[in-house]
């Protein structure tokens, strides 16, 4: 079986697995990291969002193998020091949240967004989130969360994550 | 997903002769048709032969009167590009319109034309600005590339490597979304080039194609009020649960006049 390596949340990472094995198999089933969630399988939903090379991708639809060599950064990387990233607090505060499954996709995408453009409107998040599904929040405070964690990190720009 | 055995050429040479050796092997790019393929069991390659560590199947370059993309290139990269938002933006606002930003991210021009989705984007983008796709063995142009519904005049070990992009004077898309896959339920592209004005229509048909009744009438009068004179024929038209024949005919008048608008600036 190929062997794949990779920097997950600064840290070297190997393993063996077979081609077929998506990423998001292996971030959850061979390095235990299960704050990715599956939700559909199939690209649509976002709950597997992670940054592969500075950039958000569906997990779900990415082998392991094409990854090899790369930086990929889920949600357990957010957090610095026991302090929560201030999109994480920001969908604490707002109540961006009701069951959480969508919830690691959604500050995933959101990171990237803020990344790209610091200032986004409430329009550019609703947009943004185009592939990200949430059924339990109408998605109302999630895009307060987000405002407010653009809000939080223009005032105190934060370390590249 | 069936097993199969991956390979990571650094080469087109390479990558060619991986597809000759192996008969039952595919190409992957982004992968965001193919890996969703795959996972339903509906294809069983032997090999993926990914082309992502290939340097030279992506970027973006001005090239003579026009814009030359890698094939490898994501659509997000065309949708932010400095360069093509000046030399052809209507291809800038096409591929934003793609998916959602992460398909955006991974999801490549070269896959997406190889495909040949009868809803997808590109084709009438590459169709309607008469564009050339160049392979590792030629340049095809566009009106010949497509073929069929998922089919193309690609050889079995032929690869694209770029497209290449005449600058119209002017140039829209306009299209009407499915709201869950954002692919084209009918999408129009119309420009008007140096060898005339050219409308391309995706997602109403089994293939991208022409509108030579529309091309002629904004010959004449290059305004949304064109549309009014052409009849769009439903027969040859899809119908599926998203839209009737006689819906689509309809929609690409509507996207067509849109598209005109938004090239008029």
């Amino acid at each position: 079986m190929p062997q794949v390596r990779m920097r997950v949340n600064g840290r070297e990472v190997s393993g063996e697995v077979e081609p077929r094995t998506l990423l998001v198999e292996f971030l959850r089933e061979h390095l235990g990291l299960t704050g990715t969630h599956v939700g559909c399988d199939t690209s649509q939903c976002g709950c597997c969002v992670v940054h592969v090379d500075g950039r958000s991708v569906k997990s779900c639809t990415l082998l392991a193998v094409q990854c090899d060599g790369a930086e990929v950064l889920t949600i357990e990387g957010l957090a610095r020091n026991g302090e929560l990233h201030p999109l994480q607090r920001a969908f604490h505060e707002c109540h961006g949240l009701q069951c959480g499954f969508c919830t690691p996709g959604m500050i995933m995408s959101a990171l990237e967004l803020l990344q790209r453009n610091p200032s986004p409107s409430e329009g550019e998040v609703r947009a943004w989130l185009e592939g990200n599904l949430c059924r339990c929040t109408g998605y109302h405070n999630i895009v307060r969360a987000i405002l407010r964690a653009a809000e939080e990190m223009r005032e105190a720009p934060q370390p590249a994550a | 997903m069936y097993a199969f055995d991956y390979h990571r050429p650094q080469s087109l040479d390479e990558a060619a002769r991986l597809l000759r050796e192996r008969p039952e092997a595919k190409l992957l790019a982004g992968g965001h048709t193919l890996l969703p393929t795959l996972k339903q069991r509906l294809a069983q390659p032997s090999d993926l032969v990914d082309l992502g560590a290939i340097a030279e199947l992506r970027g973006i370059r001005e090239e003579g009167n026009g814009l030359t993309i890698g094939a490898a290139t994501p659509h997000g990269e065309v949708e932010t590009s400095e360069l093509v938002r000046r030399l052809i933006p209507a291809l800038a606002e096409l591929a934003g319109e793609i998916g959602d930003p992460q398909v955006r991210n991974r999801g490549t021009l070269g896959g997406s034309i190889a495909n040949n989705d009868p809803a997808a984007d590109w084709p009438a983008g590459v169709v309607g600005c008469g564009a050339v796709v160049r392979t590792t063995r030629r340049e095809i142009a566009a009106d010949d590339f497509f073929t069929g519904m998922c089919e193309t005049a690609l050889e079995p070990d032929e690869i694209i490597t770029a497209v290449h992009f005449p600058r119209p004077k002017r140039a829209g898309y306009a299209k009407f979304p499915n709201p869950a896959s954002r692919y084209a339920v009918v999408g129009v592209f119309v420009a008007e080039t140096d060898d005339g004005v050219r409308v391309a229509v995706t997602g109403a048909g089994p293939c991208v194609f022409r509108l030579t009744a529309l091309e002629q009438a904004l010959t004449a009068d290059f305004t949304p009020n064109a549309v009014d004179g052409i009849e769009v024929d439903a027969a040859e038209l899809n119908a599926d649960i998203h839209a009737s024949a006689d819906y689509r005919a309809h929609l690409v008048k509507v996207m067509a006049k849109r598209a005109i608008q938004k090239a008029l600036g």
